[in-house]
């Protein structure tokens, strides 16, 4: 009897001390996978500055070959050329296509309980706002809302029941299109706690669809210059 | 005899270090508990090995039960928001010292 009772325990002990240099290791295992993050982490900034180191040694080897192109007058007005539409493109005063994301967003079309706000259930300018900045973050390189082409002095704003931009009121549904890494540029959208989540929670549908090549419109207003003018570069700004 | 026990323990712990089987850091905080539980009905074991009234049954149904209703309550206590498991712990340790405190009275007792 005696004999059975130590054998049971002794048995148990074998479970116990299983138990326990399981538990041992996961602790002792913690601090190590944090430092593993560290080192990824490390990895990861040391990635980037190379990247940068070598971007910026190619520009070094442009800008020289500029130089030295500067001096032919033909190959320097060639070199203008390309700047001046890589200017336009980025200013959107040109029409550019390539692979991109189109983001329809559309009203809520849950019924509204009595005593609710409508206001919840609509697209409103913020939201756009935000979808456009998300995508910006996620490196599109030209935007357009409903052919709307966004510059840098776009504004989006609210303006009753439909929304302004460029100075032109859009309406439901909001087509937005930007070119950039298809991939990167949905990730960025679908993001966990993003601004889509929140808008799907009230209902308000949004449509992701990436596509290889798509075009985007050129800005159609007028450029206008009233009060800023440019700096010479050999004047100082005071 | 205890040899035994000390020996089956440092076994387990041998077999455990060896077996690379890791626990994914969630549920080592159920694994606390279960192993807190697991060491209460060892010692309670072991005391009632003293007694006399050791039950072979009672031993290791409770030690099996006592785990998964332990690492089971602290599961449940986090679905729902309270710290169930702070009251396994206080329960488990409660319990652990005082039946460390009898077996060191019986030991007391025999020399």
């Amino acid at each position: 009897m005696k004999k059975e009772s130590i054998m049971s325990i002794a048995l148990i002990c074998v479970v116990l001390g299983f138990m326990l240099a399981v538990q041992f290791k996961t602790t002792a295992a913690n601090p190590k996978t944090l430092s593993m993050e560290r080192v990824q982490d490390m990895v990861e900034q040391l990635d980037t500055v190379t990247q940068k180191n070598e971007e910026l040694a190619d520009e070094v080897v442009s800008l020289r070959q500029k130089l030295a192109q500067a001096g032919d007058y033909s190959q320097a007005m060639e070199a203008l050329g390309q700047e001046l539409k890589r200017v336009n493109m980025l200013s959107g005063l040109e029409p550019v296509k390539g692979p991109g994301l189109i983001v329809t967003l559309t009203d809520s079309t849950q019924p509204l309980q009595p005593g609710e706000n409508p206001n919840l259930y609509t697209v409103h300018d913020e939201d756009i706002l935000k979808v456009v900045n998300e995508l910006r973050a996620g490196g599109a390189e030209a935007i357009a809302v409903n052919e709307q082409r966004l510059i840098a002095t776009s504004e989006i704003r609210c303006a009753g029941p439909t929304v302004l931009v460029n100075t032109n009121r859009i309406a439901p549904p909001f087509v937005i299109k930007a070119i950039g890494n298809p991939e990167t540029l949905e990730a960025s959208l679908r993001m966990r706690g993003g601004h889509l989540e929140i808008l799907d929670y009230w209902g308000v549908k949004s449509q992701l669809k990436k596509v290889e090549m798509m075009e985007l419109p050129a800005y159609k207003g007028a450029l206008k210059f009233q009060f800023a003018e440019p700096v010479n570069s050999n004047e100082k700004a005071e | 005899m205890w040899l035994l026990v000390i020996f089956c323990l440092l076994l387990g712990l041998f077999i455990g270090f060896q077996i690379p089987v890791f626990l994914p850091v969630v549920y080592s905080k159920y694994m606390s508990i279960a192993i807190l539980a697991a060491l209460d009905s060892v010692f309670g074991g072991i005391r009632a090995y003293m007694e006399d009234v050791f039950d072979n049954v009672v031993f290791v149904s409770g030690f099996f039960v006592n785990i998964l209703l332990a690492a089971g309550l602290a599961y449940l206590g986090d679905r729902l928001g309270v710290e169930l498991y702070l009251a396994a712990v206080v329960a488990f340790g409660v319990r652990i010292f005082q039946n460390l405190a009898i077996i060191r009275r019986y030991l007391l007792k025999k020399w």
